[in-house]
């Protein structure tokens, strides 16, 4: 019996696929999340709308608050660590959380290194602008990737950038000869094998998550009809006017997102979504944090 | 060629169409009773038991699977596919399933996510290697349910009559045997009523 094994961390992400990770902060809040579908969801102390408005350091969650929503459901349950610390991750680890997001809505614990995500039995996901990012987090050890996008701001506008990018650059990998693959890993600053990997697939290696800015049934639809494999919603259902009827029709969104009828019947009457902010006007980009 | 569906409402619908393909058959990708009624057979993937189920009921796949399952339509449920077609969930009774097959599972039975394995199992005389992710087991199962893969006090591979089901994963690692059992030896074979 061999526990922790890539095999099984990069296997249970690829179970979240064409599902929705919501982001909660109470045990009642993730019953509302478990009962409208979530696939897991992402225990929070305080969602990213209002980590940007407190500004002041983030740090991960308290443990009676995870513990706390760990309880609540039956659904695998997330957390999030500090950029590169090493030891809020073991923490979580101990814990018994499923998954741990290394995530730049947090502040950084470190400005030069990311966690070596090889070393812990329970999976990782991190978030990634372009597929070099995307790659240097999962020779890092990173299961599961999902674009950084713009966290807290209800714009779906840099969630849809980076999905773009990561993608374009897929599929130039693709079509590349062989004799280039090298000099466009040192461009990009990804290990060459792992480029070679996507040329092969015509993919990333691991799941490929959207985030940051999904505020909609139809931000979520975009986000699939991208190429997402799934889609995380941070401050979107529960800054949202009413979290239960948003949580449900965003789940039925990404499960027919090309299906525009559909699509037109689940956004309706699901009351007003989150309030958005502009790009330009941020103090913080949350996105420039990662190495 | 066979057309075998996989239930793509949610999870790794990807890796059991991977495997339907290696062992020479044709994948569909089921999300319509439409659908539903081109294909020979049905593998309800790996993904979240409760999320497949809601969404199962809200496109009407929940009932008319059913329906089938009871004239001999062929069905293949592997670790949140093997609880929605078991009888109950012993520690979650309040969740819905489907009753095909006459087990009783426990839902991550075998612990949180760091305790997920990977082992390797006797299939038909042959090593295989599988992937046990938050997986359920196998509490209870009535007579007629024959156990076609035990592992330490359960058995993790049952099948009765047309409905096959595994607490594991077949289709993350290489080997096409379990899929290949389904397809040749129940999807074949199949007298649909």
């Amino acid at each position: 019996m061999e526990k922790g094994t890539w095999v099984v961390k990069k296997g249970f992400a690829e179970m979240f696929k064409n599902g929705v990770i919501m982001d909660v902060t109470t045990a009642e809040q993730a019953k509302i999340a478990e009962e409208a579908g979530a696939v897991a969801v992402m225990a929070l102390e305080r969602v990213p709308a209002d980590i940007r408005k407190a500004g002041g350091v983030a740090r991960m969650a308290s443990i009676s608050k995870i513990k706390e929503i760990m309880e609540a459901v039956s659904i695998p349950v997330m957390a999030k660590v500090r950029i590169g610390h090493i030891a809020e991750a073991r923490i979580l680890e101990a814990l018994g959380v499923d998954f741990i997001d290394e995530s730049e809505v947090l502040t950084p614990a470190d400005n030069k290194y990311h966690l070596n995500k090889h070393e812990y039995k329970v999976p990782f996901v991190c978030g990634a602008r372009n597929l070099g990012e995307a790659l240097r987090r999962i020779a890092e050890g990173a299961a599961m990737i999902r674009t950084k996008g713009e966290a807290g701001t209800g714009n779906v506008v840099e969630a849809v950038k980076h999905m773009r990018q990561v993608m374009d650059e897929v599929r130039m990998v693709q079509n590349m000869p062989e004799e280039e693959l090298v000099t466009f890993a040192k461009q990009i600053g990804a290990p060459v094998d792992l480029v070679a990997e996507v040329k092969k697939l015509g993919r990333l290696p691991v799941v490929n998550f959207a985030a940051g800015g999904v505020a909609t049934p139809a931000d979520a639809a975009l986000m699939m009809l991208l190429g997402a494999d799934g889609v995380f919603v941070g401050s979107g259902i529960f800054k949202s006017k009413d979290p239960k009827k948003m949580a449900k029709a965003i789940v039925e969104a990404v499960l027919h997102y090309d299906d525009p009828e559909k699509l037109a019947k689940i956004s309706e009457d699901i009351g007003s979504p989150m309030e958005g902010l502009e790009i330009e006007e941020l103090d913080v980009h949350l996105q420039e944090r990662g190495w | 060629m066979l057309k075998i569906g996989v239930l793509a409402v949610q999870g790794d619908i990807r890796e059991h169409a991977n495997m339907i393909e290696k062992i020479g058959h044709t994948p569909v990708k089921v999300k319509s009773i439409e659908t539903l009624n081109e294909v020979e057979g049905l593998i309800i993937p790996g993904g979240e038991s409760t999320t497949i189920s809601k969404l199962m009921k809200k496109t009407g796949l929940w009932e008319e699977l059913k329906r089938k399952a009871q004239n001999g339509f062929p069905i293949f449920g592997t670790c949140a596919g093997m609880i929605v077609v078991s009888k109950g969930i012993k520690n979650y009774p309040q969740q819905e399933t489907l009753g095909l097959i006459d087990i009783y599972v426990e839902r991550n039975a075998y612990g949180r996510q760091v305790f997920s394995f990977e082992e390797v199992l006797k299939f038909q005389e042959k090593d295989i290697k599988v992937t046990f992710i938050r997986a359920p087991k196998i509490v209870e199962y009535g007579e007629n349910v024959e156990k076609l893969i035990e592992f330490k006090d359960a058995p993790v591979l049952v099948r009765e009559n047309n409905i096959l089901a595994a607490s594991f994963h077949p289709e993350i690692e290489d080997d096409p045997s379990v899929h290949q059992y389904f397809v040749e030896t129940i999807v074949a074979k199949k007298q649909v009523k």
